[in-house]
């Protein structure tokens, strides 16, 4: 069975800066949209998993909303946490136990790169005192050397970037709304050869929920269910050129993102040729190129002559991160998967406005990667 | 001044010090053979416990590379930041057919730097601590010397 379990509901609360709003308020706040979306009420919803890195019990939003007693779980999976969340309250559903529950990430991070002690990533001390602990160092290396070996130009991540603040400008939820020329992006201070500054997302704030139910239920809530036909997460496997590593051996395989895209399409019994939008990690401008090709959208290189011919954008053959992506609204760690699924699910049910995708989209895609090498994927359709 | 400093090294038992010749300290497993850098107690493959020290060859090729533009959040980076940061090249060189080493670079710009270009292994100053001892680590350096910063 892969077709059983249904998203009735999505809710966000905008990604940006919020002076005075907590996490949790935020979280809060995207329940009840999502509630409302679903037309359930709190009370209805059995069980619950909520993603966060700076909060530390998403369970106690029950606080704002009913202290109704069900068992609601706090999940951490990096920058995969909200997949985490999403494929746990689906695998409930399929366990029997439950019907109807929520998924919910929500996150307020200060602003200024991500940082930890290296040694609660297996990594030793002195990794970190002489400044190799820093994840957007491992993104300009891949995308280097990426570039290096199929041919992507620096134009071409230019070209990304500022067709994902373009998107972002349509979107009211986003962070960044103002479009930014491919000259702005290349001129801006480079961070990471090849990445300048605008080339990456922030951290920021924001939230999320989705509500599922069991498939044969859905239509009690919705005329319009998506059904969720594969969530996946991988980690790393030796060999993988993953962030956070002193070393690498000699051995090559590929990275958390193909092993979890791959066992998605195999759950889901399609093939990325069916599918009609994508939402990508866009880390970074070249983690977006580099991700079409893990996720089996194109072949290495290919990326230079579709972004060339527009194919990435909201009308062309394969529309990416049409919300303009982390690029345009920063990244709240937990919140920032189930952003990627709101998204889909509007696209699917033809309710995303300015930037709706032209045709009558069936299939959605979304794909997130993170520390320490973790991915998730989740395919969804009408 | 410079002959009173003292020079430490970032960590024990990471790499060879002092010596004219530093190697870098691995370790390798007695069943597979793989090579880890730094040491690790277990196998990340078989997973074993017999790994041994293992010395790394000094010279490898430029696998990978970036470079770091700004200072990294502090902690847990212990280096110069504010108007004191230098930029520092990154990247990982594979030293033979045994392991890939992510290492600082001596050099830090991009028309200087090259994939598959050889490198070695140097120990090179990046900090002074408290005690104005000088806080040394180690790096790979261009073997070419036209490409080496002036």
């Amino acid at each position: 069975m892969t077709m059983d379990v249904a998203i009735v509901g999505v809710g966000l609360h905008p990604f940006g800066r919020f002076a005075g709003v907590s996490g949790i308020d935020m979280g809060a706040i995207a329940i009840r949209r999502a509630l409302a979306d679903a037309g359930v009420a709190w009370r209805d919803i059995q069980f619950a998993f909520g993603g966060s890195y700076e909060v530390d019990n998403p369970d106690a939003v029950v606080a704002l909303l009913g202290l109704t007693g069900i068992p609601f779980t706090d999940v951490y999976n990096g920058c995969a946490t909200a997949a985490s969340a999403l494929t746990l309250v689906a695998n409930t559903i399929r366990l029997g136990d439950y019907d109807l529950g929520i998924a919910v990430g929500m996150d307020k991070h200060i602003p200024g790169a991500f940082s930890a002690d290296p040694r609660l990533y297996a990594c030793p001390s002195w990794y970190g005192e002489v400044g190799q602990f820093v994840t957007t160092k491992f993104f300009g290396m891949k995308i280097n050397k990426y570039m290096h070996d199929h041919g992507i130009s620096h134009d071409t991540l230019a070209k990304v970037a500022a067709k994902n603040y373009r998107n972002g400008a349509l979107n009211p939820n986003a962070f960044r709304r103002t479009p930014l020329s491919e000259a702005e992006i290349l001129a801006s201070p480079m961070l990471n050869y090849p990445l300048t500054q605008y080339m990456f997302c922030s951290p920021d704030e924001g939230a999320a929920a989705v509500v599922l139910c069991r498939a044969e239920h859905a239509h009690r809530y919705t005329d319009t269910p998506v059904y969720l036909r594969a969530s996946t997460v991988r980690t790393r496997r030796l060999g993988a050129f993953e962030v956070h590593s002193p070393w690498l051996p000699i051995a090559e395989t590929v990275g958390a993102t193909v092993d979890a895209s791959r066992a998605a399409f195999d759950t889901a019994g399609i093939g990325p040729e069916d599918v009609d939008v994508i939402q990508l990690q866009d880390t970074d401008a070249g983690a977006e190129v580099i991700h079409l090709a893990e996720n089996g959208f194109c072949a290495d290189g290919d990326q230079e002559t579709l972004v060339a011919d527009g194919a990435l954008e909201i009308g062309g053959s394969l529309p990416v991160n049409t919300d303009g992506g982390l690029i345009a609204n920063g990244e709240p760690i937990g919140a920032s998967g189930l952003r990627q699924v709101h998204e889909v699910v509007l696209q699917l049910r033809g309710q995303a406005g300015d930037r709706q995708i032209p045709g009558r989209p069936k299939v959605g895609y979304t794909q997130l990667y993170g520390a320490p090498g973790t991915a998730g994927v989740s395919i969804m359709s009408v | 001044m410079d002959e009173l400093m003292a020079q430490v090294p970032v960590a024990p038992g990471i790499f060879t010090w002092p010596t004219d010749d530093p190697e870098l300290i691995g370790s390798r497993c007695a069943d597979c053979r793989i090579v880890t850098f730094p040491a690790q107690d277990a196998c990340p493959r078989c997973p074993s416990t017999t790994m041994a020290e293992h010395r790394l060859p000094r010279r490898g090729r430029l696998w990978a590379w970036t470079i770091q533009a700004f200072p990294p959040p502090s902690p847990p980076y212990a280096g110069p930041a504010g108007r004191e940061f230098v930029p520092y090249g990154v990247g990982y060189v594979e030293l033979a057919d045994e392991v890939k080493v992510e290492s600082r670079l001596t050099v830090a710009d991009p028309d200087a730097l090259q994939t598959g270009m050889e490198m070695e292994l140097v120990v090179v100053p990046f900090r002074t601590n408290d005690d104005s001892d000088d806080v040394v680590t180690f790096a790979f350096r261009p073997v070419n010397r036209k490409d080496r910063p002036t």
